[in-house]
């Protein structure tokens, strides 16, 4: 065997080094000195970001196609990193805590485990390696979403995440076998394709699409799969409720749109499409209609979340490369306006333990600079201009309608009105906080250090991602080499 | 009599949507679980019998049968030690004893 292989694996090998420093320094440091623990993740964290930004892309296909390295893959593993990181800087206070500090090791080592799971997925081109990507992202995550031993919340919604997640995995296997019976005996994406469009239509497969679509829309939280979200984020400690909401639905949002244009793009796209447009109008529809009653911060941030997932899954309907390119934008864009808002609800709880919406009423008088911050994000997040928020928006729209179909235009028009009842939910937030009279609930606080850092890189990303058309240039220029085929690679 | 793939197949599917109706009825985590063990074991049971029959000189179902299987004992690992907890905060480990976040 060739070992020198490995090399194309650069990005995973530089998470798996990661882990490995983080999980000796915390085995190998007494207690009272794992205040350092926390500086040195992150440095190293934000010095791996840095590295997987700049080494280019090998462009290789490695283990006969099982892994591919390619520009898009390692653009998206890159946002992934920044979202990271800033997941990062907003829980130092939060592992602070006397209950946590003990454990903070084993959040660092489980979170980059979930990365390097997430970066599988990525760049996964046969099922195997996708599975093994897809759990090792998803159960690390039910710990995760364990965490707070002390909180009855946590054990529930880390009981509903693991039972429903198994559940959705047995579907997608189940999906995935039944695919297996007609792919000439390999499972390498590239292979079914060549051995599905040869044959016709089948009961079996339209069957195993359904079931992948299940499979993948659990992990999504697409309506009619979305019933654990809103209670394991309002369960979770919110920093991996945070992290829950944008890293591993960006990273599953990249891998849905690889499974569907590589392996049932071809003869398939007709039936796919059909099942995905019920399901992309019911998750934005449900998502904005359950969010306009929620009182609590958190699960009002889930169903938002349920609904831009509705958004981000537009852009696996052009089956595109631009589709591709503005999906990844959307997903940037999402991951720094939602780590925005619960960089500011994280602040609100860690100082006064405070989650409902009717808390932020007057928030401004005390804490003018995080209600801009929240301002700003739910601007972003509804899309109005000149935030990134609206230009993901236009540019993923855009692409919709550049394929020419009557169907598609009317998706986009549904979206369009439920951005306007989003409209409405998340200006919601911005009334309570600026317009709602009377004396503010939340005392004045001055949030963390590391906080402040994390919140100016949220609003700057909300600020300038839109202004700055190289970033989104860069997605639309990177995205074909996602949907290559790989024999070009090899 | 010739065992064709349907024997198989046919209690595959059986398995598959007697772990479905499990884990919609059962009211204990622990039988949950158990349903849960009975669709993941039944997808493996797929991939066997497709490998055995349909492409007797290759291997990848049964591979990826073995990968299925560890990765099913990690996640009842974890399922477990997460219900041990809601057994030490509740007392029992009743699902109808978890409905606490709703709608």
């Amino acid at each position: 065997m060739d070992y020198s292989q490995f090399g194309a694996m650069l990005p995973e090998l530089i998470i798996l080094g990661l882990f490995f420093i983080v999980f000796l320094v915390d085995t190998f440091t007494k207690d009272g000195e794992k205040k350092f623990l926390t500086p040195v993740t992150a440095i190293l964290f934000a010095l791996s970001t840095i590295a997987i930004w700049i080494i280019p892309a090998s462009d290789q296909a490695i283990f006969g196609g099982m892994y591919v390295d390619t520009a898009a893959c390692k653009v998206m593993k890159a946002i992934l990193n920044i979202g990271v990181f800033i997941v990062f800087l907003q829980s130092a206070e939060w592992v602070r805590t006397d209950e946590i500090a003990i454990r903070k090791g084993e959040f660092y080592e489980l979170i980059l485990v979930t990365l390097f799971g997430m970066y599988l997925m990525i760049s996964a081109r046969h099922f195997l390696l996708f599975i093994i990507g897809l759990e090792a992202a998803s159960l690390p995550l039910a710990a995760l979403v364990a965490f707070n031993k002390k909180h009855y919340d946590s054990h529930e919604a880390a009981i509903k995440y693991i039972l429903t997640a198994v559940f959705s995995s047995a579907i997608l296997l189940m999906g995935i076998s039944f695919v297996y019976a007609f792919s000439g005996g390999s499972l390498y994406f590239e292979d079914i394709r060549n051995a599905i469009s040869v044959g016709a239509h089948s009961g079996l497969l339209i069957c195993a699409l359904a079931f992948v679509i299940a499979g993948i829309g659990f992990k999504l939280s697409l309506v009619p799969f979305h019933l654990w979200t809103a209670d394991v984020y309002q369960g979770a400690p919110t920093a991996i409720t945070s992290y829950l909401s944008v890293i591993s639905k960006g990273s599953a949002a990249f891998a849905f749109f690889v499974i569907f244009v590589q392996v049932f793009g071809t003869l398939y796209s007709g039936l796919w499409e059909w099942m995905m447009y019920a399901v992309i109008i019911a998750t934005i529809t449900v998502g904005n209609l359950f969010a306009i009653r929620q009182k609590n911060m958190k699960r009002f941030m889930a169903f938002s979340s349920i609904s831009q997932a509705g958004y981000i899954m537009l852009g696996v309907m052009t089956e595109s490369a631009m589709g591709l390119g503005s999906m990844m934008f959307y997903i940037f864009v999402y991951i720094v306006s939602n780590l925005a808002a619960f960089g500011v609800i994280s602040a609100v709880e860690n100082k006064t333990g405070k989650l409902s919406m009717d808390d932020y009423d007057g928030f401004h008088k005390t804490n003018p600079r995080l209600s801009f911050a929240m301002t700003l994000a739910m601007f972003s997040l509804a899309g109005i201009p000149p935030f990134a928020g609206f230009f993901s928006k236009i540019l993923i729209f855009t692409s919709v309608t550049a394929v020419d179909s009557m169907a598609l235009y009317m998706l986009v028009l549904i979206a369009l009105i439920n951005t306007i009842i989003s409209l409405y939910y998340y200006l919601l937030v911005v009334k309570a906080i600026w317009l709602k009279p009377g004396d503010a609930k939340i005392e004045r606080f001055e949030s963390d250090k590391c906080d402040r850092v994390a919140m100016c890189l949220c609003v700057s990303g909300i600020v300038f991602l839109g202004l700055v058309p190289y970033i989104y240039d860069y997605c639309i220029e990177v995205a074909p080499t996602a949907i290559a085929t790989i024999t070009t690679l090899l | 009599m010739d065992l064709t793939m349907l024997w198989y197949l046919v209690p595959s599917i059986i398995m598959f949507a007697a772990g479905v109706y499990g884990f919609c009825t059962r009211k204990n985590m622990i039988a949950l679980l158990l349903s849960l063990e009975l669709m993941l074991n039944a997808a493996d049971l797929n991939f066997v019998v497709f490998n055995r029959f349909l492409f007797p000189d290759m291997f990848e179902g049964m591979v990826f049968t073995l990968f299925a299987i560890a990765i099913a004992a990690a996640e009842t690992a974890i399922a477990i030690a997460i219900i041990i907890n809601i057994y030490r905060e509740v007392g029992n480990t009743d699902i109808n004893s978890v409905k606490q976040m709703k709608f």
